[in-house]
């Protein structure tokens, strides 16, 4: 047992270097480790949300309101497909999630089908199915036909909304400057954002918050917004929608869009050259400018409202035909709002509106306490270990010392490769694992100690010791190993990177605590060949 | 120098013979801590239950009766207000707005933010967690205590004997309950932090009756004749030292984390450290009985390679 071959001996002595060169960026300072090359170590630990401060948030794609959204133009559809074929029909609707329409002459019961059936499409890249699979379903009850969207059409609809999502919050989130973004899909309809390092947390809310679905309307001039509250009269083809200043008045535009904020380019803030409040230019692409042209040629003095999001922005009233595509966006904007609205107006609309399911943010301030106080419990924490087993085993002490001091250096340098994230509860595992990695020498020692008792010389001892402790120093760690994989399954952000020290620390405490030291006391026994050993 | 010896070199403390008051303590317990578990309850933190939790920094210690008044005049329900580990933190916890669902949470940051504006230093830390994933970290929390402890079964089962599997996760569950017994009478909040408490304390206390249970199987290989209580006495005895040792290291480790470790980090390491102390007492007075009371076959190891090896070191009676 005490026996090493050479090649074993370099493996062991390289893999002590390799933990200590790798280790060792983590302490010096970031900015100091830009001008090592790159075949040198110089990847420090990640460090968590709950460290350096940021936030995490749970996303979801309102996926109701996604299938509310096809209903709606699905409604149109109908609406279109019917007319074109002069089917006559009454209560067209939505119903629970089903478009219904009941068709007049029982005669047009097949056309009208025919017709309606035409408006679905097949659903592509379905591997799985053998049939190409149709968005919607067509059921005809008397006189009744039923059109309803199928479960593949909602789930590739939900799929690509939640693709579109990330793209667009990842574009808002670039804005802000920040580094180091994570932005990805969980499950079937979710998006976990995490953004460290921002120093005002509730801006990114604000800007994730947002749909930011912006479209040019006609205000109606049938009559008054505040008439047709006060009537509660809408006429065909309007709707009522508030403004987002308060006092929120409540303005009647046309239903119908004239130009999309999908045929925006460009969006930039600045200020008013007249009156100096910011506001906000933008610029179409040629089709929304051709649109934004004829509009505002054909409605000179009629106001034309900007709406985002259901609520109007302003609604400036035409004075001249622009012909050039881009025009300016006056609110009541203060720079922060004017810049926020540029940022949304350029990454684009998000598809449906994201919902926070989780959220946890956490201050800088909070961030830097925790690393001081983990870093004083971690080295008084070692110091009360340390000073424990030089008084309890002597000599044999400060070797698993050694161990242990290897030991923390090769869980920082696997954590600093793997770039693995350091959390506060992760911390909390490397001081309990300094707790525990000394098992296995208190193991081997405490053997040593009852072979030595029951009358062995020292070397034989020693090699029944280690023998002997391996079986249990084994069982001993895959059991709390086997803790550390179940939590990093199940868990997320702090917990996680708690069974990621927890387990990087099992395995290389066993490595130093059983072979490291095994091999420093192999290298004494056989440098000075001792008679008795005192344990 | 004298080396340190917590435990004496030999000694032959008859743990056994303490089994009856020990199994009938630990019934105590366990019976204790499944009433107030359904009586008092845990305080589970937003993790499992929703809701939101601002943690605000003050200039100069914070009045907490102002700050009650502050938030009350904004009807947001049962809302609590406690000095976090010093005078200028204070830990607000809010509940979950009973409707409107997620988006109602934020509007309910938004207007505790506009009330705050002028007290708050620092926003130290701003949780809220929907309903929705409340829910599911319940149930994930859940399912990773039982798979693991299910794990750690199979491992046992896998190296040892079935009585061994059936000690070891006696004691584990003797060890949970107690922690939640423990969590529920001081009402430490129950977050997601303390799932891994949980499962660390279930790994240690493995780990603990493992070391034990080695050497009861090495004991028995080794004396074939010898009675079974004064067998695990004996085993009991010879790794007393390690236990002691061992457990004492990771306390110390623990306790430095509890003194300066901050507070966000305080209940975790209490239940740790709780649960280290319970889990060294169940490896010794629960997992060792429990093989006492279902009995081994000891006819077992007659045929391993291990017989072998055994019988070369020579066996001091």
């Amino acid at each position: 047992m005490l026996h090493f071959e050479r090649w074993k001996i370099t493996l062991i002595v390289l893999l002590c270097v390799a933990g200590l060169a790798y280790s060792a960026p983590n302490f010096v300072p970031r900015a100091s480790l830009e001008g090592v090359p790159s075949w040198l170590p110089n990847q420090q630990i990640n460090l968590g949300l709950d460290l350096r401060g940021g936030s995490y948030m749970l996303l979801e794609v309102d996926t109701r309101s996604l299938v509310q959204d096809r209903l709606q133009s699905l409604l149109n559809d109908v609406r279109v497909a019917l007319g074109n074929e002069r089917v006559l029909y009454t209560g067209l609707g939505i119903r629970n999630s089903d478009v219904s329409v009941r068709i007049t002459r029982p005669e047009d019961i097949e056309k009208a089908r025919t017709a309606i059936d035409g408006i679905g499409t097949t659903i592509a890249g379905n591997v799985f199915s053998a049939l190409p699979e149709r968005d919607i379903a067509v059921r005809v009850s008397a006189q009744e036909i039923v059109v309803s969207l199928t479960e593949p059409a909602i789930v590739a609809r939900t799929q690509s909304a939640v693709q579109q999502s990330i793209e667009i919050v990842r574009r808002r989130i670039d804005e802000l400057g920040t580094t180091e973004p994570v932005i990805q899909q969980q499950g079937a309809s979710r998006i976990l954002v995490q953004v460290p390092g921002l120093d005002d947390p509730q801006r990114l809310k604000e800007l994730l918050g947002r749909t930011a679905k912006m479209n040019f309307r006609l205000v109606s001039n049938a009559m008054s917004g505040e008439q047709a509250v006060a009537t509660r009269t809408v006429p065909t083809g309007t709707e009522i929608i508030y403004t987002a200043d308060a006092p929120r008045s409540p303005v009647l535009v046309e239903r119908r869009i004239m130009v999309g904020g999908d045929k925006l380019v460009d969006a930039q803030p600045a200020f008013d050259q007249q009156s100096g409040a910011p506001v906000v230019n933008f610029r179409f692409d040629s089709t929304g400018a051709r649109q934004f042209g004829e509009v505002t040629r054909n409605n000179v003095g009629r106001p034309f409202a900007i709406v985002l999001d259901d609520e109007v922005i302003s609604a400036p009233v035409i004075r001249e035909p622009i012909m050039g595509g881009s025009g300016q966006i006056s609110g009541n904007f203060t720079v922060q709002a004017a810049n926020d609205l540029a940022i949304l107006l350029r990454a684009g609309a998000l598809p449906a509106p994201l919902n926070v399911l989780e959220e946890r943010t956490v201050g800088p301030g909070l961030g830097a306490d925790s690393i001081r106080a983990g870093e004083v419990a971690a080295v008084i924490g070692s110091i009360a270990v340390v000073v424990f087993m030089i008084a309890s085993y002597g000599f044999f002490g400060v070797l698993a010392v050694v161990a242990l001091t290897l030991n923390m250096a090769m869980i920082f340098a696997v954590l600093s490769v793997l770039q693995a994230t350091l959390t506060l509860p992760g911390i909390a595992g490397i001081v309990l694992t300094v707790g525990m990695a000394v098992d296995a020498n208190v193991l081997i020692y405490e053997r040593i100690r009852e072979e030595i008792a029951s009358g062995k010389g020292p070397v034989p001892a020693i090699e029944t010791g280690y023998n002997k402790a391996l079986s249990s120093i084994l069982d001993a760690n895959i059991t709390t190993l086997i803790s550390a994989a179940i939590l990093f399954q199940m868990g997320s952000g702090p917990v996680r990177g708690f069974a990621v020290t927890l387990g990087v620390g099992i395995i290389t405490s066993v490595f130093t605590a059983y072979t490291v030291n095994r091999l420093m006391l192999s290298v004494w026994i056989r440098r000075r060949r001792p008679k008795t050993i005192y344990l | 120098m004298r080396h340190l010896k917590l435990i004496p070199d030999d000694t032959h403390i008859p743990f056994v013979k303490f089994r009856q008051v020990a199994v009938a303590f630990s019934l105590l317990v366990i019976v204790a801590s499944v009433a107030l578990f359904f009586a008092r309850g845990l305080n589970f933190g937003i993790d499992f239950k929703g809701g939101i939790m601002i943690e605000i920094a003050t200039d100069g210690p914070a009045d907490l009766a102002q700050l009650r008044a502050t938030m009350g005049g904004l009807g947001l329900g049962e809302v609590q207000i406690q000095e976090f580990g010093q005078a200028d933190d204070v830990l607000i916890r809010i509940p979950s707005p009973a409707e409107g669902g997620e988006a109602a949470s934020q509007e309910v940051v938004n207007a505790v933010r506009a009330a705050l504006d002028d007290v708050v230093v620092e926003y130290r830390r701003v949780e809220v967690v929907g309903p929705q994933v409340s829910g599911e970290l319940v149930r994930s929390g859940t399912l990773a205590v039982v798979l693991a402890m299910a794990l750690m079964l199979i491992y046992i089962w896998f190296r040892f004997e079935w009585q061994f599997s059936l000690g070891a996760i006696v004691s584990l569950v003797h060890d949970v309950f107690a922690t939640i017994g423990i969590l529920c009478i001081l009402q430490i909040e129950f977050n997601l932090q303390m799932i891994a408490a949980i499962l660390t304390i279930v790994g240690y206390s493995m780990n603990d009756t493992v070391i034990v249970y080695d050497r009861v199987r090495e004991n028995l290989r080794k004396y074939k004749k010898m009675d079974l209580g004064e067998l695990v006495d004996l085993s009991i005895n010879q790794t007393l030292s390690r236990t002691v040792i061992t457990s004492g290291t990771t306390l110390l480790a623990l306790l430095s984390l509890f003194v300066f470790g901050g507070e966000v980090l305080r209940g975790f390491t209490f239940a740790m450290i709780f649960g280290i102390l319970i889990g060294t007492y169940s490896s010794i007075f629960i997992a060792a009985p429990v093989i006492l009371a279902v009995g081994v076959s000891r006819d077992w190891s007659g045929n391993t390679t291990g017989k072998a090896a055994e019988g070369k070191s020579e066996a001091k009676a």
